[in-house]
């Protein structure tokens, strides 16, 4: 390596390092304060290196499992059947749309299309939602307005479709008298594993990191997914307090309660998932992120 | 004659009815998650009045549209939409080139790896955390800003969820840390697609890493920046919703300079219970930011018609 190349190593590496740091020390941070003893927050703010441990953040985490299980509960359910839901619409959508030979095929990619051109805003799919569907306050409202989160990803689908399943092995199944279900199931499906695990990580990571729809259409704390918890006690502590089960003891109780700790291990808690996760669907992640940027 | 084609084409039809069925959940979820709000967004010319139910509200013509304009918000919330919309398309894109080249560069497979995993991280987590992690920057009695760097810097405490100057910087920075990984990626394969005899040759004729760079990267990936851009462009009208409402804290005190459209729209719905007033800026923004993918989209057609959406 020439003088050059090594001084640009070097560059490369500085700055991507110093960027890679600022990426992972709020994280790091994080977790430090969930794991700092609350007076020695309140005294020296939160730090890297805690001036004390303390684990009670964590006990109060413990001792108030009715609140956090069960929005831990909603959020996981929300994620498993939003996902699944959205996938099975999607690809059914999407594989008739690959078929160049389906009679009206052209109008109703338009349909598709042009729902992600345009789109009616906030004020009037709040009024669908909860005037006309009724769902104010119930799990659907944590789930159906995301399930095409993006029609982008029905396109990206049967882009998908169209250049990778054969014509020729579809027209051979018809011929051996496979119905048309049997042969989305049979044949598309298994082949088009790649683009279902992409859109499926893109759609579990929407619903796992949602908040907005909780924030729109639910007003119900038994209905708060994690991040709708996270959202509410940022403003908020005394939430915990009026729907934890500290309620129930005395008062003095909730002054003891650790509060910019606890906050901070919920937060915890709430994303130790997707790091655990990452490593093993970023393969997937990176090459569904360049499938989508060709277009769109 | 005519009734015996007219069988065939039902019987054509009638094959692909198992297909059509298949389509159907979808259809009928866009019709109503999409379509029908699309109709819905003439109540910006209605009185809503729940008691009467909306169909049967009053009409009252462009009065919601003439209160949103005479108060100095539809100006301050269109300001802020645009200027800082073009603030991260252009600092996000020189950001996310210049990684995506000196990722590019990096020898090490190991270091390569490890940088692309890290700074994807910010992209994972929702607004909601990345508040948090902000808020344990700026908070203002614990806040690491506040109680460790300006100390050491022998600067007074800011009051940083009080004070909307400094929200333009903060807002900027925390875009383009939570989205440079991802653009990073997409710019990353534009470049490793590029043919390495450019650069052999570049190397035989004595070219500098920097010349390699200008003559050779940036060029042969303008392609994939002006389609980004143009497509970014489209979306000037519609801000990232998250980053505005929950990075600030929807702290009344920085509406000045974080108050953008989508937020003004939701507040205006939920929280202060105007709907007039917020179905009149949702019409305003979906038509004019229509308008902005439809152009945009026509630039690219006229650029490079392979990259255009439709």
């Amino acid at each position: 390596m020439n003088k050059e190349a090594r001084t640009w190593q070097w560059i490369a590496h500085i700055i991507l390092l110093s960027f890679s740091l600022t990426c992972i020390l709020p994280f790091i941070l994080l977790v430090m304060s969930s794991i700092t003893d609350e007076t020695s927050i309140l005294q020296h703010g939160y730090s890297f290196i805690p001036k004390q441990f303390s684990l009670s953040a964590y006990e109060y985490l413990w001792q108030q499992s009715s609140l956090i299980f069960n929005a831990y509960g909603i959020t996981v359910l929300i994620t498993v059947v939003g996902t699944i839901v959205s996938l099975i619409i999607t690809s059914m959508l999407a594989y008739p749309l690959s078929r160049r030979d389906l009679p009206g095929g052209t109008f109703f990619a338009f349909f598709l299309f042009f729902s992600i051109l345009f789109n009616g805003g906030l004020v009037p799919t709040y009024l669908v939602y909860t005037q006309l569907l009724d769902m104010k306050n119930t799990l659907w409202a944590l789930i159906v307005p995301s399930l095409l989160l993006n029609g982008f990803y029905a396109m990206l689908m049967r882009t998908f479709f169209m250049t990778t399943i054969p014509v020729p092995v579809l027209e051979s199944a018809s011929i051996d008298g496979a119905s048309e279900f049997k042969m989305y199931y049979k044949i598309v499906l298994p082949l088009s594993l790649p683009i279902l695990a992409t859109v499926g990580l893109f759609q579990g990571l929407a619903y796992w990191n949602d908040w907005n729809n909780g924030l729109i259409y639910v007003t119900d704390p038994q209905l708060f997914s994690l991040q709708n918890v996270l959202n509410r006690i940022m403003s908020d502590i005394q939430f915990l307090a009026s729907n934890g089960d500290l309620s129930a003891s005395a008062g003095d109780k909730i002054a003891q309660l650790p509060s910019e700790t606890f906050r901070m291990a919920i937060a915890v808690i709430a994303v130790v998932p997707i790091l655990v996760a990452y490593p093993f669907f970023q393969k997937y992640f990176v090459k569904g992120m360049t499938i989508g940027a060709v277009k769109g | 004659m005519t009734k015996r084609t007219q069988s065939t084409a039902f019987k054509r039809i009638w094959k692909y009815s198992p297909l059509y069925l298949m389509m159907l959940p979808g259809l009928a979820y866009l019709l109503i998650n999409n379509y029908l709000p699309m109709l819905g967004l003439v109540i910006a010319f209605k009185d809503i009045n729940f008691a009467k139910g909306i169909l049967a509200s009053d009409w009252i013509g462009l009065e919601n549209f003439k209160f949103l304009f005479q108060t100095s918000d539809a100006y301050i919330i269109t300001r802020n939409t645009i200027l800082y919309n073009s603030a991260f398309i252009v600092i996000g894109l020189v950001v996310s080139v210049a990684f995506a080249i000196l990722l590019n560069e990096i020898r090490s497979k190991f270091a390569s790896r490890f940088y692309q995993s890290v700074i994807i991280l910010p992209f994972l987590i929702s607004m909601v955390l990345v508040s948090y992690l902000v808020f344990s920057m700026l908070s203002m009695e614990t806040g690491f800003m506040n109680k460790t760097v300006l100390p050491a810097l022998g600067i007074d405490p800011i009051s940083w969820y009080n004070e909307p100057k400094y929200w333009p910087v903060i807002l900027t920075l925390v875009h383009v840390w939570k989205g440079a990984g991802y653009s990073c990626i997409i710019f990353l394969a534009a470049i490793i697609g590029i043919d390495p005899e450019y650069y052999e040759a570049a190397k035989l004729d004595g070219a500098s890493k920097w010349h390699q760079i200008r003559q050779i990267t940036i060029p042969l990936i303008t392609p994939v920046i002006i389609m980004l851009t143009l497509l970014q462009i489209g979306r000037i009208f519609y801000s990232d919703f998250g980053l505005f409402y929950q990075v600030p804290m929807n702290a009344g005190a920085l509406y000045s300079t974080t108050n953008v459209i989508d937020t003004y729209v939701f507040r205006g719905l939920l929280q202060l219970g105007n709907i007039g007033m917020s179905s009149a800026a949702g019409f305003y923004q979906s038509i004019v930011g229509f308008i902005l993918v439809l152009t945009s989209n026509y630039v690219v057609r006229k650029i490079n018609k392979e990259n255009a959406l439709f």
